[in-house]
């Protein structure tokens, strides 16, 4: 090719350094399109929030108090949020656990990896648990059904079971992923592949973004 | 951001060169196999669109005539009519079909990022369809609801359908977004990531502009319809009431409480309207390319062609609730949304400018992707103006729900991306196949289409300034319609089955020419760009052969002075051949 020497300045600079090369995003293929895939999620989420939101304002039934509904008491007085607090600090553990995971992976450390990578689905999977025990007590000793709940608005339990219920489809999925993921470095499924360990990282970044989707859920669903 | 992509690996493509006809012909990972699959099955659903259609238009012209169409199996024609040809024939037309042909090939590269999943996508909305199809079996048939599937309606005893079509063609559209999504994500990722060497985003012919930016637009859009049908699905299912109020339905109360079905409708046109670029963006890129190629012009202002296509996409998601004038809205939302709606006309006029000023003083040869292409800008221009006129709140409000409306989306949005669909066919087939069409036949084909298509939509226009409301099974003796309007419907029905039957010519021609069709040139209309500089026609599995191409110019250097020839593809070196208006590398 020949090249000019003039260079543009300004926005035209920008555009021209992302449109100039073979690759906007220096950055292997998954892992552009695993961004790609959560920017597509995020609406999917954005979606879904709105949308209890506004039937949440629409409804004319009054909402219960979700940090009473979702209070434990453990013989005193009832602690509001309790169960939600821990599971949040579990998840948030579980992003802390595979950032190490990803690193490790880059030292090419795969035991370290793989480890790393059952605790955060094992954290993954408590999470899950302890969602289903928040499920059967708002279901068996609370009386609180999709379509139904004795407290108030009925689309107070639609919108809970709905987004923490695709929330907990992705925190399962994920933990499924990791563990495939990390069977695979164990094994040295990668190390055949030229010792990469990118995929790691693809797979932490979806991991990070399912807790980062569990804050929102926990501002805009719990706190609110 | 020097990174070596792994495309440059000459020898991996080896590795999963296919070997038995299974792999090749059915579980196939090429990526153009796999656009003919997406193809063939858009193509055969969007026959039955067609057919439902005309069974529409048998009713509307002759009323009373007809005993085999109820008025609820026609509210089931007009449904399924719609979300086939809108989802099922052109989004996956576009995207899936040309999108998969032509992204690689264009940009240079040996397939999609992530071939597995490619495949994947293809089945995936085979599923889809199949589910769909499978609703016009199920005891009570397809759904009714129209294709906007508007709740209460949709989900309430009285409207067809209502205990399994309406499951099924939700579900359908599930597995609809969950295919597109595997295939949209390569997509963007291989234009993104994986163009060859000197391909920048500024030397990207428009039809992959255009399909890029269509695709992104469907990965952001289709999860509004997924949360939708999730939720009409959980209000039909489970019994919650996200959009369904308390209300009472013949006289019992069937218990919702409380939903809100203005959110369905925002939620559904949040995706509704990108759902329209997502089929006229690439049809604009498209439409670029062929016009540039057959008048042996650059296409004028690729730059500003670039923009507007970016513009629109962007432009797109700020204008959903002009769809909803008419269902109650603070006046403010409606000024603020015909002002975004009356902005998109900015690129969109730019973009028509550019294409008529791109046959000016051309080089026009009308060969038949030619004649689809400029008919394409008859009918764009003419469903756009009418455009102007719904997108004003004030005026929106007489004509909306009547035939205006119809006639305005059919032009605009129907008729204009199928003569593209046509025209890019006709252009790429020599390519795909190796064989040449029929010219006197696809000559044929076009003039009936165009022309009885303006008799079918043009005096729809009239009908709708009249007051023909739409979606009606019959008028019966409405006052206020003259009885001309009647013979006005039995006009265009006729007009309507006989450009039905004209697309016969288009199967007589393919079958023709896939039997005793003259082998094709590899580039038959001495175009630039790089799908027609292929070693083999039709392309082998990946594409390059041994050697990937590298681009040295945009894909547009038509008829430059001082050269023998008058089209420089983009593959010829700077030292073989003067640079034309390249804007794509460094300068």
């Amino acid at each position: 090719m020949s090249e000019a020497v003039l260079e543009p300045v300004g926005a035209a600079g920008v555009v021209n350094d992302f449109a100039r090369d073979k690759q906007v995003f220096g950055v292997p293929w998954g892992k552009a399109m695993m961004w790609i895939f959560l920017l597509s999620d995020t609406f999917i989420f954005s979606c879904f929030l709105v949308g209890y939101m506004s039937v949440r304002i629409a409804t004319t039934d009054p909402w219960p108090n979700p940090s009473e509904v979702f209070a434990l008491s453990f013989g005193g007085d009832p602690i509001p949020l309790i169960l939600i607090a821990i599971m949040t600090f579990i998840l948030i553990t579980s992003s802390g656990t595979m950032a190490l995971a990803v690193n490790m992976g880059y030292r090419r450390n795969r035991k370290a990896t793989f480890w790393l990578m059952v605790a955060t689905a094992a954290l993954g999977a408590t999470f899950v648990g302890m969602q289903a025990f928040e499920w059967t007590k708002l279901i068996v000793d609370e009386g609180v059904r999709p379509w139904y709940n004795p407290m108030g608005a009925a689309q107070f339990g639609s919108s809970f079971f709905m987004i923490t219920g695709f929330h907990g489809m992705h925190v399962s999925a994920g933990v499924i992923y990791l563990l495939v993921i990390a069977n695979r470095v164990r094994n040295g499924f990668y190390e055949k592949r030229g010792g990469k360990y990118e995929i790691v990282e693809i797979a932490g970044l979806y991991w990070h973004f399912v807790d980062l989707v569990w804050v929102f859920i926990f501002a805009l669903f719990y706190l609110w | 951001m020097a990174y070596v992509a792994i495309a440059d690996r000459d020898h991996e493509i080896e590795h999963h060169d296919p070997q038995t006809f299974i792999t090749k012909y059915v579980w196939s990972q090429d990526h153009k196999v796999i656009a003919i699959q997406y193809g063939g099955t858009a193509i055969l659903v969007g026959l039955i669109a067609l057919g439902l259609s005309a069974m529409m238009r048998l009713q509307l012209g002759f009323p009373d005539t007809f005993s085999f169409i109820t008025p609820e199996n026609y509210y089931q024609f007009i449904t399924m009519h719609g979300m086939i040809m809108v989802i099922y024939l052109l989004t996956a037309l576009f995207l899936g079909g040309f999108g998969n042909y032509l992204i690689p090939l264009m940009v240079g590269s040996r397939d999609m990022v992530f071939p597995y999943m490619n495949m994947l996508s293809y089945w995936v909305y085979l599923l889809s369809v199949l589910i769909l199809i499978a609703s016009f079996f199920v005891p009570g048939g397809a759904t009714g609801a129209g294709w906007t599937l508007y709740p209460p309606q949709a989900i309430m005893p009285g409207t067809p359908g209502v205990d399994w079509g309406i499951v099924l063609m939700l579900v359908s559209l599930a597995v609809f977004i969950v295919a597109f999504t595997m295939g949209g994500l390569n997509y963007v990722t291989t234009v993104l990531q994986a163009r060859c060497r000197g391909m920048t985003l500024m030397r990207m012919p428009l039809s992959v502009w255009g399909i890029f930016i269509a695709t992104i637009l469907g990965l952001l859009a289709f999860p509004a319809l997924l949360v939708s049908a999730i939720m009409m699905l959980l209000d039909k299912g489970v019994h919650t009431s996200f959009f369904m109020p308390a209300i009472s339905s013949m006289g019992a109360n069937p218990g919702y409480t409380g939903g809100s079905p203005i959110l369905f409708q925002h939620l559904f046109w949040f995706f509704g309207h990108p759902e329209v670029y997502i089929v006229a963006l690439p049809a604009f890129g498209i439409v670029s390319d062929l016009l540039s190629t057959h008048a042996r012009k650059n296409i004028f202002g690729y730059r500003m062609m670039v923009w507007a296509i970016i513009a629109i996409g962007g432009l797109s998601f700020i204008v959903w609730a002009h769809h909803m004038y008419v269902s109650g809205m603070n006046p403010y939302f409606g000024f603020f949304f015909a002002t975004t709606t009356l902005i998109i006309a900015v690129p969109t006029a730019i973009k028509v400018y550019n294409w008529v000023l791109t046959l000016w003083e051309g080089n026009i040869h009308l060969r038949v992707p030619m004649l689809f292409a400029i008919g394409f800008i008859f009918t764009f221009i003419h469903g756009g103006l009418t455009g102007l006129f719904l997108g004003n709140v004030t005026i929106d409000l007489p004509l909306s729900d009547t035939y205006f409306v119809v006639a305005h989306f059919h032009m605009v949005m129907g008729v204009s991306p199928i003569l593209v669909v046509f025209g890019a066919i006709y252009h790429w087939w020599p390519k795909i196949t190796g064989k040449m069409y029929n010219e006197t036949l696809g000559r044929w084909h076009f003039w009936m289409t165009f022309l009885g298509t303006y008799a079918i939509y043009l005096p729809m226009h009239y009908l709708g300034f009249a007051g023909v409301p739409r979606r009606y099974f019959a008028m019966g003796n409405t006052d206020f319609l003259p009885d001309s309007a009647q013979d006005l419907n039995a006009a265009i029905t006729i007009s309507a089955l006989f450009v039905a039957a004209t697309q016969i010519l288009f199967f007589i021609n393919v079958i023709w020419s896939l039997r005793k069709g003259p082998k094709a040139d590899s580039n038959p209309w001495h175009a630039t760009s790089l799908e027609w500089q292929t070693p083999d026609t039709p392309p082998k599995h990946g594409n390059w052969g041994h050697h990937l191409p590298e681009c040295h110019r945009w894909a547009y250097d038509y008829s430059v002075p001082g050269y023998a020839d008058d089209y420089i593809p983009q593959n010829v070196p700077a030292s073989v051949a003067p640079a034309g208006r390249d804007h794509g590398g460094a300068h």
